[in-house]
């Protein structure tokens, strides 16, 4: 029984910093500048401008996301094969990059980028015609996919050290070749870390708005952006925090698709 | 089971995050004991707007703690004071803003007893100060100057575009992809409006749409919508033309000169006309330490203290007694200190109203997301 | 032939492992190398200086951001992980309702925007009056690393037996010693694990601070973006360059250290 009361500060602590806090979204989501109720701010989504960013977000963030998944899976797969004590090493090489600030990787990035960046310098030096990398929507997924793909990575990386060696020497004896081992070994097994991974990423890049500033020359607006602008910028609280509360909305849409395939998920999404 | 993966990965950097803990707190010992005394002022500035050095020696003198910081634009730095969040003593916003503040009843009147160095002020500036505040009751000019073209003469060259002379020339399509153009509404607003000879303050519905679509045709020619990076880029050769701030030439011509770059920026100011800006101290109303306020203000105003934040920042500076004290070839640059006759059809911004500012947002909007 | 197969296999992987080595430190080493630029500019080489190390150590404004970045983070961490760790021993006792109910508000910052929590922070702390600054930044970081905590720490809590607690309970022992003696060395790779990720978001968070901290709190977060309107100072680099060497010396004699105790 007296465990029970252990749950005390973190029930305060959470009711008093998350639910209040939302509430508080909420209510200013749903009224205007003089506090009466309005739906004005939610349905401002439909707005060209607003729609077209939130579909862009979703566009960009989505292609991060898979391409994440692409790169990570095999990497993940290569760690875990090789012996333990070198692989915990290799985990710690993906981690370090976290440890630096993650406004200086990115603006790092424009300097690799840049028409007169190192990148254009090397294409120079071999004689090949400079390209225009800079301030696309390519270049923000690039900065959303060098950001995120550790949260890719690590999560597979854990679910698939889990798998016994012995089940995927079982698989082979039974005749299965490398593509079959995959499709009906690996894969399965390691759903759970897949979806943690695909949160972990596609949330952060839905919602970025540092990433677009810095690598998308601030030409192209996301949702994150119009958020940000509406609180910093226009001051106007009470859509950014309708656009919120949509932003919010898709989120737990997109959870909930993904959830449905985690077979054997407790309930929760992490 | 999934719900560790990723912190199980992380369970190996426990010796990293120890030494970093150690070598931190020892560091920072010294660097935060600061003077004790009469108090503590509260100032928010633009970022990298004043030599640190100066703040430093402010404290030597008086005693009091100077809490230092930054914000990006205007309208960042409107909300935090409005909502109160933190109570700042000295705040150094641009003119349209000074006036939105005053407006709505944000600043507190100066006691210019406290304040004996004003008189180093050129007066002009304080003329020019009253487009914004009328009584010249409320705000200190700190730095001023112009909005212009930088171009680079040899990208130029290569292109067979003419040096530009006039914001038009920033929808010629040979350019494309080579422009650097201010990502704020007012300034981006200004370039279009000042091109199609509106006033630079419109409130007129179709004026502004008119240029909102000149911004619209415009996006496939920009390379960037940048703040003070233009200053940076400019320099690395990135783009051909950039709409910048005066003050930065005076860097920006150093660094040229420093780096032995093959080409040369030049500044123009259009002769449409441009915004002549002006950025002051003002107190505002809830202020804790007022008098310590007025110390700062006064301190800044000082000559020799006007002229090292001058030639750190490199912006113009209102004080006639620092600008005395610059070297002859400086004080003739043009580019830095252009002739305010020259400027006849320039304009300082306004603060237009909260339904224009509106109005101005969802047009910027549009022009971002199309 | 299969040791050939094997061999390219392995030669295959290495050059994959290889290019997402360079992916992943190419702007580390661009940073690096600007940290010794004596030119301001990102673009420009003007040639090698140490001049952006000494005034790193001298600017006021990096220390006093960086103390606050590391205290905040240890802070944060710290606390995080006692409320948390706590929280998680209650939670592994509750029935299932209770249970589904606190784990749904656990994972509500995870799944959230940052820019959301951080938004939705600000707000409450301005409608209550509590004047945004150090504690202000601190509470939010507290709440954003809760729940990593507990995430970390449910699962070690799973697989304690429950028989061994009771057991010891039955030898006499009180709950606390026996829940210190028997529990608490089972959990503990969970706490800690907890307690790394906490300290390593609270380092990298950027958005959730720029949302609520106040006057003169400045983590290297804020302080640089702050930096980006008018170009970062090339001192940042230097702190980062210093940063990373500091951690990746200590992972190599880390890594070292215990193959050695095992060859005594």
């Amino acid at each position: 029984m007296s465990k029970k009361l252990l749950a005390g500060p973190y029930l305060i602590w959470m009711t008093g910093f998350i639910v209040i806090p939302l509430l508080l979204i909420v209510y200013y989501g749903l009224t205007d500048r003089t506090g009466a109720f309005t739906l004005a701010n939610i349905l401002s989504i439909a707005t060209a401008e607003h729609a077209k960013a939130l579909w862009l977000s979703l566009g960009l963030s989505l292609m991060s996301t898979v391409i994440c998944l692409l790169l990570a899976y095999p990497l993940a797969m290569i760690l875990r094969n090789r012996q333990m004590g070198q692989s915990s090493f290799i985990v710690f090489i993906f981690i370090l990059p976290m440890w630096m600030n993650f406004l200086l990787r990115t603006l790092a990035w424009q300097t690799l980028l840049e028409k007169g960046g190192v990148i254009n310098g090397i294409l120079t030096a071999l004689h090949l015609p400079n390209q225009n990398l800079i301030n696309t929507p390519g270049a923000i997924i690039l900065g959303m996919v060098y950001n995120f793909l550790p949260f890719m990575v690590l999560p597979i990386y854990n679910v698939l050290c889990k798998i016994d060696d012995n089940t995927i020497n079982a698989a082979r004896d039974l005749g299965a070749n490398f593509a079959q081992t995959l499709w009906w070994i690996w894969f399965p097994l390691s759903v759970p870390g897949v979806i943690s991974g695909i949160t972990m990423v596609f949330v952060p890049s839905l919602t970025t708005f540092v990433i677009s500033n810095l690598l998308g020359g601030s030409k192209i607006l996301l949702i994150g952006n119009v958020i940000e602008q509406e609180f910093t910028k226009g001051s106007n609280w009470h859509m950014g925090s309708g656009l919120s509360l949509v932003l919010m909305a898709f989120i737990l849409l997109s959870m909930a698709l993904i959830a449905k395939y985690d077979k054997n998920g407790e309930g929760s999404t992490f | 089971m999934k719900k560790r993966t990723f912190a199980l990965a992380l369970a190996a950097v426990t010796a990293v995050s120890s030494l970093l803990t150690g070598c931190g707190g020892g560091t920072s010992e010294s660097a935060s004991a600061a003077s004790e005394g009469s108090g503590e002022l509260y100032v928010y500035n633009w970022g990298e707007y004043i030599d640190e050095d100066v703040i430093t020696q402010f404290e030597d003198e008086t005693g009091i703690k100077v809490i230092y910081d930054m914000f990006e634009t205007n309208e960042e730095m409107y909300p935090v004071i409005e909502a109160g969040g933190v109570n700042y003593d000295v705040v150094c916003p641009s003119d349209y803003m000074i006036q939105k503040m005053i407006e709505n009843g944000m600043l507190a009147e100066l006691n210019f007893d406290n304040i004996p160095n004003i008189k180093e002020i050129d007066e002009t500036y304080m003329e020019m100060s009253k487009a914004f505040d009328p009584d010249n009751k409320y705000s200190v000019p700190y730095c001023w100057g112009t909005v212009g073209i930088l171009y680079n003469t040899k990208r130029l060259q290569e292109l067979g575009v003419e040096p530009p002379t006039a914001w038009a020339d920033l929808w010629d399509e040979r350019l494309s992809g080579e422009i650097l153009m201010q990502d704020s509404v007012r300034d981006a607003f200004m370039v279009a409006l000042k091109k199609d000879g509106f006033s630079m303050n419109s409130v007129d519905e179709n004026e502004l749409q008119q240029a909102k679509q000149d911004l619209v045709d415009q996006k496939p020619l920009v390379q960037a919508y940048v703040i003070d990076q233009v200053r940076d880029k400019m320099i690395g050769g990135e783009a051909a033309v950039g709409v910048i701030y005066s003050g930065e030439m005076l860097y920006i011509q150093e660094e040229v000169a420093n780096l032995g770059l093959d080409y040369t920026l030049e500044y123009v100011i259009p002769e449409e006309g441009t915004n002549l800006w002006l950025d002051s101290w003002v107190i505002p109303k809830n202020a804790k330490n007022k008098e310590n306020a007025e110390k700062w203000i006064d301190f800044l105003c000082r000559p020799e203290i006007a002229k090292a934040n001058f030639e750190y920042i490199t912006y113009a500076t209102p004080n006639k007694g620092a600008f005395d004290l610059l070297d002859e070839e400086i004080q003739n640059n043009k580019a830095v200190f252009p002739d305010i006759d020259s400027l006849k059809n320039s304009e300082v911004f306004q603060y237009l109203g909260d339904e224009a500012d509106t109005l101005y947002n969802n047009l910027w909007k549009e022009v971002k997301s199309n | 032939m299969r040791r050939i197969k094997h061999l390219i296999r392995k030669i295959w992987q290495d050059c994959y492992l290889a290019l997402i080595m360079i992916f992943l430190y190419a702007p580390i080493a661009t940073m690096m190398v600007l940290s010794f630029n004596n030119s301001k500019s990102r673009t420009q080489w003007g040639g090698f200086t140490l001049k952006w190390y000494t005034q790193m150590f001298a600017s006021r404004n990096i220390m006093d951001a960086l103390y606050n970045t590391l205290l905040i983070a240890f802070l944060s961490a710290l606390i995080a992980t006692i409320i948390g760790t706590a929280a998680a021993i209650a939670i592994n006792s509750m029935k299932q309702v209770p249970k589904t109910i606190l784990m749904g508000i656990t994972n509500i910052p995870m799944l959230n925007a940052d820019i959301v929590t951080g938004i939705s922070l600000m707000l409450a702390f301005i409608a209550f009056g509590i004047s945004l600054g150090f504690k202000t930044v601190l509470i939010s970081h507290i709440t954003f690393n809760i729940p990593y905590v507990i995430l970390s720490v449910m699962p070690k809590l799973k697989q304690t037996n429950r028989y061994t607690y009771e057991a010891a309970m039955d030898l006499g022992a009180g709950p606390v010693y026996a829940f210190f003696k028997v529990v608490f060395p089972d959990i503990l790779p969970g706490v800690l694990s907890g307690f790394l990720m906490a300290f390593t978001m609270s380092l990298d968070d950027f958005i959730i601070t720029h949302f609520t901290r106040g006057a003169g709190v400045n983590t290297l977060s804020t302080l640089i973006y702050s930096e980006v309107r008018r170009g970062i100072k090339p001192s940042m680099y230097a702190l980062s360059t210093i940063i990373f060497a500091s951690v990746l010396i200590l992972l190599i004699i880390s890594n070292f250290a215990p193959k050695k105790k095992q060859a005594n």
